[in-house]
């Protein structure tokens, strides 16, 4: 064993430092064993509870899968779950105390862009892995997050090409709250809309949570558009969808194309406003396979409500868990670096499908689909890739597959 | 331009509509009432749990949020507001403190959260009433379409506002809270019984809101929040308007729902809000005691 004084220096700090860390001087220390802790770290108060806790819901309950199996090499997996409040400054706050405390090897969480921005920096200087479901708007390329929600050209290489095509339609008015994941979705889409041979007959947007939608609904009537690719986030698509049919529109002659509106935006709205209009995900609670109607069912279970709708970022929470199990197997042993290797190329079988962690730049293989949304909230799927695509997080500035802008060796900002 | 007019004249009337009740709280009475937003979302979740569990519509919801918000005015007055009147700053602290009990209240489903018990139609998630679809349908009418729903809450605003009026100036009820707001020691003097009159006028004011939350919802998500981001617009409203002046409240709706409607449709709703708080602060500037003004108490 090649043994010198620099490497037996640290050894002996670190193991005095462990001395340190005695139970009794700090509570909730790494896991005793023939267990792993993990941290959950969704919001459980506050405006973004309502999903956000659906996503905890779907982690916690592939845990209970995962440890009911057996655990992971014999180890039972223990949650220790916080509460981000809505707020990303408690987000931070939270994701401080899981690694450094509790000395987790992973924290699964985030549903906005603006909590994961907020626990990076945590992430990145302590190098520890952080495992995010959302779709988001790309542009990010951390070696210390595995992101495994859709990212923009997974929503919308296909979407935009089967609108000019499939619904013959030739004019967008792109609309959007005004924030980062709308504006890059329009970047994008405004690229792909071009090279289809369409045009966009405005860009506009409103603030978060804006709700008087009068003069933004006459100005799309107005506008002589014949599609709406609607970015509209949170609340905000609520008011958007009922003011669209108190003007008289219907979404046969001008349908909404949405990237945001999921089966809890459509229960929330009354099911009768969205009828016809389309939404672009990797996940529809109505893909109809035998293992998406079992997951369906466990989830139903596991939150006590039979009525409960499932969505993209939930099936994302919950098969992310099992692709860290896997990679946890591979390695061997739960650490952050050990993790990162091993999750590379791991392929699961989600309930939307295959899913396979790109090992370049740690995003997902996802397969797009879109949904016509019916009278009873559910989506009918109209069209969807035959496989997974890979995920291109700076498809806004030029990157393709054979040109990849983020890879194993982080990002190549010449390329920018 | 019938459409932005239109466009103008709806925004104006749900202005109106939170600021009616605002204007009898704040403008007749002198209490700041932060928890009036809260009232309007009282009103809101009325009617998303009356629609489930009684299953009547829109229009028996209305006299229903009126009847609920203005029993709990009723409440917030005898328990709070009538220990402080004439402490303008501090009513202003305490409504604000009650607002954020209101909004957990129904957040934690009056608790009941805590021993895992659900009521479908509270909680911090997103609800909905349900509209009838006439209401939803838009007509042609001379060549103009008509938007039935936008109407309908014009209809109600015009209404409410001439009840209002009746109440305040036909009225021997009326009249006694027009001498109240001018100079209540005198008033008492008179025989004028103040504390049972401003418990009515306070619930009144209350109940005004439940019917505005009502129709807020036929187009807004209901949520435990949804007040606190309208009692600030009303605010604006009753101030601009002149303190305790009916007309002036009506004008001053009108004045700032044409101005926000116009400029959202020439540029854009962040710009036109913009513009709408630079005219507020201008009149504020131009007539410190706004539109209409007189002496109150």
């Amino acid at each position: 064993m090649n043994f010198n004084r620099r490497s037996f220096l640290k050894t002996s700090a670190v193991s005095f430092g462990a001395a340190l860390a005695s139970p009794s001087l700090i509570p909730g220390r790494a896991a005793a064993a023939g267990e792993i802790d993990v941290g959950v770290l969704f919001s459980q108060t506050g405006g973004l509870s309502i999903i956000e806790k659906s996503l905890a819901d779907a982690t916690l309950m592939a845990i209970n899968e995962i440890n009911a199996e057996g655990g992971v090499n014999g180890m039972m997996i223990k949650p220790i779950v916080e509460d981000g409040a809505s707020d990303p400054k408690t987000y931070n706050e939270k994701a401080s105390k899981l690694v450094i405390r509790d000395r987790v090897p992973t924290v699964f969480g985030s549903y906005t862009s603006a909590s994961r921005k907020a626990v990076l920096p945590v992430f990145e200087k302590r190098n520890n892995m952080y495992f995010y479901p959302t779709y988001y708007e790309g542009f990010e390329c951390s070696k210390n997050v595995i992101y495994t929600g859709a990212v923009p050209n997974q929503q919308l290489s296909n979407f935009i090409p089967w609108i000019v095509n499939t619904l013959g339609k030739k004019k967008f008015f792109i609309v959007g709250s005004n924030y980062i994941y709308p504006r890059e979705m329009a970047k994008v889409s405004k690229i792909l809309i071009e090279q289809e041979g369409a045009e966009y007959v405005a860009d506009e947007y409103l603030e978060l949570g804006h709700s008087e939608w009068g003069a933004m609904v006459s100005k799309i009537k107005d506008s002589g558009c014949d599609v709406v690719l609607s970015n509209v986030v949170g609340d905000s698509v609520v008011a958007f969808y009922r003011e669209f049919k108190n003007q008289g529109i219907t979404h046969e002659e001008l349908p909404i194309c949405a990237t945001v509106t999921s089966e809890i935006e459509i229960q929330a709205m009354g099911a009768e406003f969205a009828v016809g209009s389309y939404t672009s995900f990797p996940y529809f609670q109505a893909i109809d396979t035998p293992q998406n109607k079992a997951f369906i069912e466990r989830y139903r279970a596991f939150v006590n409500d039979p009525t409960a709708v499932t969505h993209h970022a939930l099936e994302s929470s919950y098969f992310q868990v099992y692709l860290w199990k896997q990679a946890v197997e591979k390695a061997g042993e739960a650490t952050p670096d050990a993790i990162r290797e091993a999750i590379k190329g791991q392929t699961f079988d989600a309930p939307n499908g295959k899913v396979t962690v790109d090992p370049e730049n740690l995003h997902t293989y996802l397969t797009p689909r879109i949904a016509r949304w019916r009278a009873d909230g559910q989506g009918e799927i109209v069209d969807a890739y035959p496989e997974p695509i890979r995920p291109l997080p700076y498809v806004a500035y030029g990157e393709t597959s054979d040109n990849l802008f983020c890879t194993a060796a982080g990002l190549d900002s010449s390329k920018l | 331009m019938s459409e932005i007019l239109f466009i103008g004249l709806s925004l104006s009337s749900i202005l109106l509509l939170i600021a009616l009740g605002l204007s009898i709280t704040y403008g007749a009475m002198g209490v700041i009432n932060m928890a009036h937003g809260e009232l309007v979302m009282i009103g809101a979740y009325t009617a998303v749990l009356s629609g489930i569990y009684l299953n009547i519509n829109l229009f028996l919801a209305l006299p229903m949020a009126f009847l609920v918000s203005a029993l709990v005015g009723l409440a917030l007055e005898r328990l709070v507001i009538r220990r402080l009147y004439g402490r303008i700053i501090d009513t202003l602290l305490a409504t604000w403190g009650v607002a954020i009990i209101l909004q957990q209240l129904i957040r934690l489903e009056f608790g009941l959260t805590f021993f895992g018990i659900h009521i479908d139609g509270l909680g911090p998630g997103l609800q909905n009433m349900a509209v009838p679809a006439f209401l939803t349908q838009p007509f042609e009418l001379v060549g103009l379409s008509i938007q039935p729903y936008r109407s309908f809450i014009i209809l109600v605003t015009v209404l409410l506002t001439l009840l209002t009026w009746f109440l305040m100036y036909r009225t021997s009820m009326g009249m006694q809270v027009r001498a109240i707001m001018r100079n209540p020691q005198i008033a008492a003097a008179c025989g004028i019984d103040v504390r049972r009159v401003s418990a009515f006028t306070f619930a009144y004011g209350s109940g005004l809101a439940g019917i505005a939350g009502v129709l807020l919802a036929g187009f807004k998500t209901v949520m435990p929040d949804m007040g606190a981001s309208t009692v600030v617009d009303g605010f604006l409203v009753v101030v601009v308007g002149g303190v305790g002046s009916l007309l002036g409240t009506v004008l001053a709706s009108v004045l700032l729902g044409q101005i926000n409607g116009i400029f959202a449709l020439l540029t854009n709703d962040i710009l036109a809000r913009a513009v709408v708080f630079a005219v507020v602060i201008a009149i504020i500037l131009w007539r410190p005691r706004g539109l209409f003004a007189f002496r109150t108490r």
